[in-house]
């Protein structure tokens, strides 16, 4: 079976040999037009007057449009119809669209885009979270809270309590390939788009909205993505939509890519938040009761931040069996870019918050930050044992309510703590900070527990369509979108499974919403799990089609049928699947069929908090040790050991894969990765000249990387676990263990904020110090 | 203007109608040779890495920042390049096949060109050589296993590209651009044309164009001033030709002054450090280039020309205000002087948030000599702490004459406070630079008590 073997990506040769085509590298009809977006300097005000006689008159320019010009409603927001493609009358951010223009050449586009003459009536913007507390600007009515518990008496009563507040930034995706679009007219009014899109079908219904046309007039392709982590989810409507009302105006195919700086400061990132949190504990570190506030900067529309900042709250207690708690969400709308979806969706930023807590903790007692995480872990077995013995023992859940079932993270940190050496090496570390003035090492212990599905119970579903040719070839397609995770490799493989044939045999096609219709985004992780199951269904059908004829032929019951190593075994006779292929061809049986799949057994309450949001979790654990220099910030991650759950992996190598690279996106987040506005709202930070993330030798001197062998108990694909976001909250160690390291340098906590850039490491240490 | 190289091993002779036109621009464009990846456009992120081979040899250039007129005579392969006419594919994309080395696989191209390029020159410290390639997918562990794997293959021969000699000359009574020859030529056209935009690695002007739209009117690419390139040993000196590459000159400073050939391992990336010059980092004036501080700190002298006339100065005066040197209309660099000591005090402090290939929040150079433990020259100069890399007269009168001890030092970190008023930016605050800077003199004491202070080295 081609399951769970560690084959390469299925692009690997087309990658290095520059023979992958992504949205740009697509050959055009000749007379494309290049377009771009002219931005607006201010983050808040009115446009007085727009002049863009100049933007038209420029060498190249073809076609200028503004707001008035545009037919229809052209709005780009994935959730509150609040995101016009041009600003109409008022600007919300620096970077926003005002008017479009469509040249000869990319060069020129973004030349003329330099030249008009706006005059705005500039109002005070809203920039910070202290701004929209004190104007009361947010989505939704007020804060969302979720509770369990009093978590009010709890850490009243309890034997030690501790508060505090901190800042966690943002992150620009910095996907290697920028958002880009390409949009055929065609001729019946409609529009063939090729897009860098992880939500095909969004587009898709967007474009039509602008088009004023249904959905079935708009084909939308994705091949592959040039890197996505979320910030393709909804922030490549805008540049389709662009084409598609361009291409209508001037009949001429168009094309859209964003430069880097414009990509920076047009596109969503990373929501930052503030975490305050009051705590009560026992002696050994328990905690007994515990009280989150999440502040969360979103940006000038909606976008995705209701569910992000829910996902914040689902993750605030991360792995932790908490009788006792509080979590409060204000959601703050600020003039400052769409904060939007990116790897973890929230879920990062709720972690860290408890993840500093248990720091916290730790640190007043003076105790073993390991061993406080243990013992506030679910145990392993309650909610087995509840099932078996009745009301003896009631089953665990999370503060939403949620039975913990499958909880692996007991024997996953006792196996890493072990192979990571951790009890000596702190050992090792403290003899070593004795000894050295000014280097300082720190290591931390961090678990992950990541809840798979997608929490808008709806999303989760997916459709599959396969077709297998008269010669046993197989056209495989779904819903997911290729962005780098492997994807497709792994449902070629599960394809390749149920026919017993070699992935070979398999032929993964561009995703199109011509073959398979009403897709989820590919996100919160569900790209595996939810397409790898339509596409088992689609194929069963046709195995079980090809069986019952071979059944029929050979007077045997379909079960006898074998499909194995590219050949199907009948009682007494063998073909090759082509033989098969062509007999049931010529048999006049279908040889094409559609697949489904719906998550079973999920149901949510997003406003009450209650009910049971996720299919199943997928739990991580890590110890970094990090290297700082206390005279200037300045540190290096010398060692990284985790272990991480895939479930039966469906291919290790590409799971590893994940692993490895989410742990350092997850560290550059906490570490260098710094996004500065300034006092006007202005990003400053907005090329890879002055947003850096993680370089070559920025990796862990050593980085052992195992994956934990466990069958999923949730019926998934072959009983693997998603595999594409929970390893980025690894990360989380990296920044706990400079924190550990600043902590050595003196006596009081560190409060360190994220990112831990070295001037932030810096001033923590001042802090201990004093 | 016709220009004349070789591209992936075929001779390409083009008309140059507009000299600002990147090579990235024209592979993708006009070849439709998509492998080569556009990232940034600003030369920071490695995607469109190309192998440019001149009289030097081979090396990995970012093509979004390299015009046309600059590949004239050389040899320029691209990844649809790398493997073999035949198909076979290359050690290095054969190892990140079997490593997993590429995920999204949009940055993959221009590592695999930089990996084949250090492959080719058996270069094997792979966390310098490819701190320019930025991968957002893989976290590089993979991608370090397949540069490891394929250290020991041999290099196939299609990758031994040789440039062409006999080049097109371009005239110097071209309306658009020139590309002179010899720095005499240079000298005499640059006088008539003062105005004129020199450039020399394009690391900087480049992004003027990609960036800005900056018109650069008349241009002198001076790649083909062979007598502006190179270094001279002498007897008291090292003379280093103002197109020097900051690659060339690493060697030669590894042995007389290792700290700086550090610090210029974290100068831009292996591609920017190819194509960037030291007269172009000084002529350029920005304050926090990392060249001019280290050179200050070296008592570095300045060879200024104009027409026929040279003239000398200490770098230090070269830097009058942001944005303003000591350089006539029509007058370039043609020559840094190092002067040779016989014991080497130097030390040369980089601070930014990423360790590779970011720009200084704060440099430090320092050399601090003594004669029987009282300092006798103190020469501490600073990038990032005011509008021009600067020395820090307050601090360097505390020391000098003063014995060399903890109180000294600081003394001088107290002094230094005097020397600034640094800017807060996005780097970093104006008290985070101060008082980075003040440690950087402690740091200095330190080391030179044996104490480790650095978290790389």
């Amino acid at each position: 079976m081609s399951v769970a073997k560690p084959l390469p990506h299925d692009a690997a040769r087309l990658h290095v040999t520059g023979a992958a085509r992504y949205v740009d590298d697509i050959p055009t009809p000749t007379g494309t037009l290049h377009l771009a977006f002219g931005l607006s300097p201010i983050a808040s005000g009115r446009i007085a007057s727009l002049d863009l006689e100049a933007v038209r008159s420029a060498p190249g320019v073809v076609h200028v449009m503004s707001a008035p010009d545009l037919k229809r409603d052209a709005d780009c927001s994935p959730s509150n119809h609040d995101e016009p493609l041009l600003a109409k009358d008022t600007v919300r951010y620096v970077g926003q669209p005002v008017f479009l223009i469509a040249a000869k050449s990319h060069r020129q586009a973004r030349a003329a885009a330099r030249l008009a003459q706006i005059k705005f009536d500039e109002t005070t913007p809203v920039l910070t979270i202290e701004d929209a507390l004190a104007k009361d600007d947010r989505f939704e009515d007020g804060p969302r809270v979720y509770e369990k518990g009093n978590a009010d008496d709890a850490i009243t009563n309890a034997p030690h309590q501790l508060d505090g507040t901190f800042e966690i930034g943002g992150q620009e995706h910095f996907y290697l390939e920028g958002q880009a679009a390409l949009v055929l007219p065609q001729e019946d009014g409609g529009a063939h788009v090729f897009s860098s899109t992880q939500h095909p079908t969004e587009i898709q219904h967007k474009v039509a909205e602008a088009l004023g046309q249904p959905m079935h007039a708009v084909r939308v392709e994705t091949r592959r993505m040039g890197g996505g982590f979320g910030g393709k989810e909804s922030q490549g409507n805008h540049l389709a939509i662009a084409c598609a009302v361009m291409a209508e105006a001037t009949s001429q195919p168009c094309k859209m890519r964003y430069d880097r700086d414009d990509d920076f400061v047009i596109t969503g990132k990373r929501h930052d938040f503030r975490i305050a949190y009051r705590c009560g504990f026992d002696d050994t570190g328990r905690v007994l009761g515990l009280d989150f506030t999440h502040y969360t900067r979103c940006g000038w529309s909606m976008d995705l931040s209701l569910p992000v900042a829910d996902r914040a709250m689902l993750h605030a207690s991360n792995a932790y069996h908490l009788e006792h708690v509080r979590i409060c969400s204000h959601r703050l709308r600020t003039n400052t870019q769409s904060a939007t979806a990116f790897r973890g969706f929230g879920g990062p930023q709720g972690m860290l918050g408890m993840e500093r807590v248990m720091d916290h903790i730790a640190h007043s007692l003076e105790l073993d930050p390991a061993a406080v995480r243990i013992a506030n872990y679910f145990d392993s077995t309650a909610a087995s044992a509840a099932k078996g013995k009745g009301r003896e023992i009631s089953p665990q859940t999370t503060p939403y309510g949620q039975v913990v079932d499958g909880f692996e993270l007991n024997e996953m940190t006792d196996t890493l703590l072990k192979s990571a050496d951790y009890t000596a090496r702190r050992a090792e570390i403290k003899a070593f900070n004795d000894a050295n003035p000014v280097l300082k090492k720190g290591l931390a212990f961090s678990p992950v527990m990541f809840g798979i599905s997608f929490t808008l119970t709806h999303l989760n579903q997916a459709g599959a369509l396969v077709h297998v040719y008269q010669d046993g070839s197989i056209h495989l397609n779904h819903g997911g979108t290729e962005m780098g995770q492997g994807l497709f490799q792994k449902i070629a493989q599960v394809a390749a499974s149920r026919f017993g044939v070699p992935v070979e045999t398999i032929k993964i096609t561009a995703t199109d919403t011509g073959k398979v219709p009403n897709t989820s985004a590919t996100a919160a992780s569900s790209g595996t799990d939810l397409n790898g199951m339509a596409v088992q269904v689609a194929c069963d059908t046709i195995r079980t089609r090809m069986a019952d004829m071979l059944a029929q032929k050979h007077q045997c019951a379909p079960n006898d049928i074998r499909f194995k190593d590219g050949r199907v075994f009948a009682p007494n006779t063998e073909y090759s699947f082509a033989e098969v292929a062509n007999l049931t061809w010529q048999a006049r049986i279908s040889l094409s069929a559609t697949g489904f799949y719906k998550t079973p057994e999920i149901e949510w309450d997003r406003i009450n908090g209650k009910g049971r949001p996720f299919f199943y979790f997928a739990h991580g654990a890590s110890v970094t040790e990090v290297l700082l220099d206390t005279l200037t910030g300045e540190n290096r991650i010398l060692r990284t050991d985790i272990l991480h759950e895939a479930g039966a992996s469906l291919n290790p190598a590409l799971d590893v894969g994940q692993v490895e690279g989410g742990y350092v996106q997850g560290a550059g987040w906490l570490t260098m990765e710094e996004l500065v506005w300034d006092a006007k709202g202005a990003l400053k930070t907005h090329a890879p000249s002055t947003y850096k993330i993680p370089a070559f030798g920025d990796q862990p001197d050593t980085f052992n990387v195992a994956l934990w062998d466990n069958s999923n108990r949730a019926e998934t694909v072959y009983r693997s676990k998603a595999v594409g976001e929970p390893p980025l909250m690894l990360g989380i160690s990296a920044f706990l263990a400079l924190s550990d390291a600043v902590a050595a340098s003196g006596t009081a906590y560190p409060d360190l904020r994220a990112p831990a850039t070295p001037e932030n490491l810096l001033s923590a240490i001042q802090r201990v110090q004093t | 203007m016709n220009i004349r190289f070789l591209l992936n091993g075929e001779q390409q002779e083009i008309a140059v109608k507009d000299a600002s036109i990147t090579l990235l621009d024209w592979l993708r464009e006009d070849k439709r040779l998509t492998g080569t990846k556009e990232g940034c456009n600003e030369g920071d992120c490695g995607a469109c890495s190309v192998i440019v081979t001149d009289e030097d040899g081979a090396k990995p250039l970012n093509a979004c920042i390299v015009f046309l007129p600059q590949i004239n005579g050389k040899a320029v392969r691209t990844v649809e390049g790398i493997a073999a006419p035949d198909g076979t594919l290359h050690p290095v994309q054969d190892a990140m096949i079997t490593n997993h080395g590429s995920q999204c696989g949009f940055c993959t191209p221009g590592f695999i060109t930089t990996m084949a390029c250090n492959h080719l020159n058996d270069i094997t410290d792979h966390a310098t050589a490819l701190a320019g390639n930025l991968c957002r997918c893989t976290g590089y562990a993979p991608i370090l296993r397949a540069a490891q794997q394929a250290e020991t293959s041999p290099v196939p021969p299609h990758l031994r590209d040789q440039p062409i000699p006999s080049a097109t000359q371009i005239a110097l009574d071209d309306p658009h651009w020139v590309q002179p020859a010899t720095s005499a030529d240079l000298a005499d056209w640059y006088v008539k044309n003062p105005n004129a935009t020199l450039i020399a690695g394009a690391t900087d002007v480049g992004l003027w164009v990609t960036k800005q739209f900056r018109d650069l009117g008349a241009v002198a690419f001076l790649n083909r001033c062979a007598d502006l390139r190179g270094i001279t040993e002498h007897d008291t000196h090292f003379e280093i030709g103002a197109m020097t590459t900051l690659a060339d000159l690493e060697p030669i400073m590894d042995r007389a002054h290792p700290s700086f050939a550090q610090m210029i391992r974290r100068y831009g990336s292996a591609q920017v450090r190819a194509a960037a010059t030291l007269g172009g980092n000084i002529a350029n004036g920005s304050p926090i280039g990392d060249g001019p501080p280290a050179l200050i700190a070296l008592d570095a002298t300045l060879r200024l020309r104009k027409g026929e006339v040279s003239r000398e100065i200490p770098l230090k005066d070269f830097f009058i205000a942001y944005g303003k040197q000591d350089r006539a209309p029509g007058e370039f660099v043609e020559a840094i002087l190092i002067p040779k000591a016989p014991q080497d005090r130097l030390k040369c402090y980089k601070l930014s948030k990423r360790f590779d290939q970011d720009i200084t929040a704060v440099c430090a150079c320092l050399w601090i000599e003594t004669e029987d433990n009282v300092i006798t020259t103190a020469r501490i100069a600073l990038g990032g702490m005011a509008g021009i890399p600067q020395r820090a007269a307050n601090a360097e009168a505390t020391l000098l004459g003063q014995p060399f001890n903890a109180e000294t030092f600081r003394a001088a970190m107290t002094a230094l406070d005097k020397d600034f008023t640094p800017l807060s930016d996005m780097r970093a605050s104006a008290q985070y630079r101060m008082q980075t800077a003040q440690n950087m003199l402690w740091r200095y004491w330190l080391e030179d008590q044996g104490t480790d202070a650095q978290v790389r080295t």
